[in-house]
């Protein structure tokens, strides 16, 4: 008797288990945080670039979402005309442009090379190539000084009674110590 | 020299700061529209106050107008009504209007109840000829001129502030420009 209630509830805690398992995946599969639209494509090559679309462009109206995230109705249109000029048979590069036509270059997570844009995307080269300079321009410098202090250069006279001076004053405070 | 370096990050936080604040003040709707100078996009929708009643982007021509963008499930069209009302009889400009993804029953009762500004109404159910003028919200207001060419965008409420500073003064270039052609 004892020992069947056992299976039951080892039985209950593998479903309860299994279930937080399941709901676990759900969270951490992208898709499922997207907003839900259904369409149905040709073939997964259409599905995969609608993804991949969505994800780079960008919504107009709230600023920080992509066309796939984002639950704002213009996001919605938007996602139905991407949709309706895949089934067009439209290239992706003829979709971007149709966008860029309406919303202008903003909607483009990448935007094109321009003369708008050539700063923003040569600024990682620019600053790595800075912080490179700054680095050597440093390390030359404590390379230098280190030089200057580990080379044998005698002392002069000066520097050497003082060094004399210190010692011997250290000494008798010593002695008077002890 | 010496003396210099020590300023450097104070330099750095003035910079920055002054950039930052910059950023403040920017307002993130304000986004050029891709369509100025160019023209008005083709279209051919019902109107709304006539459903059998085709109406086409050569309606829209023929003189310096406004365009708004509007509905009826758009807080900032209520608040902005009045104003519409207000310039279309002061200033004697043609404001064409698109009913942009809205029902058609309650927008004919919005136009009885508080007044038409609106020379025409063009009802774009769907939003299709919103996505083609790159319309994300409403209201939104564009400044055409006689041939059709989009001049000015505006995105939000237009106001006092809005009229005499931006729209006014473009509109009487444009009206200067089309008597002497």
């Amino acid at each position: 008797m004892k020992k069947k209630q056992n299976g039951t509830t080892w039985m209950s805690s593998g479903r309860l288990l299994s279930m937080v398992a399941g709901i676990c995946l759900v969270l951490i599969n992208p898709h499922a945080w997207a907003a839900i639209d259904t369409y149905d494509f040709a073939d997964d090559e259409t599905r995969e670039r609608f993804h991949v679309l969505t994800t780079e462009l960008r919504c107009p109206k709230c600023q920080n979402q992509n066309l796939a995230d984002s639950n704002a109705p213009i996001a919605m249109d938007l996602r139905k005309e991407v949709y309706r000029l895949l089934s067009e048979g439209r290239s992706d590069r003829e979709i971007k442009s149709y966008l860029v036509d309406r919303y202008g270059e903003y909607v483009l997570y990448q935007p094109a090379w321009s003369p708008q844009t050539w700063l923003l995307w040569a600024a990682p080269a620019i600053l790595l190539i800075c912080a490179f300079v700054v680095v050597i321009f440093i390390a030359r410098r404590r390379a230098r000084a280190a030089r200057e202090i580990s080379s044998d250069t005698p002392l002069s006279q000066q520097e050497q009674q003082r060094i004399n001076q210190l010692l011997y004053t250290e000494s008798q405070e010593k002695d008077k110590e002890n | 020299m010496k003396r210099l370096k020590l300023f450097v990050p104070l330099i750095i936080f003035i910079a920055l700061g002054s950039l930052l604040l910059k950023g403040l003040e920017l307002d993130p709707n304000e986004m050029p529209s891709a369509l100025i100078d160019k023209s008005l996009p083709e279209f051919r929708l019902p109107s709304l106050e006539n459903p059998e009643a085709m109406l086409g982007r050569k309606d829209l021509l023929g003189q310096v107008a406004l365009v708004n963008v509007w509905a009826t499930w758009c807080p900032s069209c209520r608040v902005e009504h009045p104003y519409l009302l207000q310039i279309t009889e002061q200033e004697k400009i043609p404001i064409y209007g698109i009913d942009y993804k809205d029902v058609r029953e309650d927008a004919q009762q919005w136009l009885r109840k508080l007044g038409n500004p609106y020379v025409a109404n063009v009802f774009d159910e769907q939003g299709k000829l919103g996505i083609d003028l790159g319309v994300f919200g409403a209201p939104e207001t564009y400044l055409i001129d006689q041939k059709g060419v989009i001049r000015y965008k505006h995105i939000g409420v237009v106001d006092d502030q809005v009229w005499l500073k931006h729209l006014k003064p473009l509109v009487e270039q444009l009206r200067a420009e089309a008597s002497q052609g």
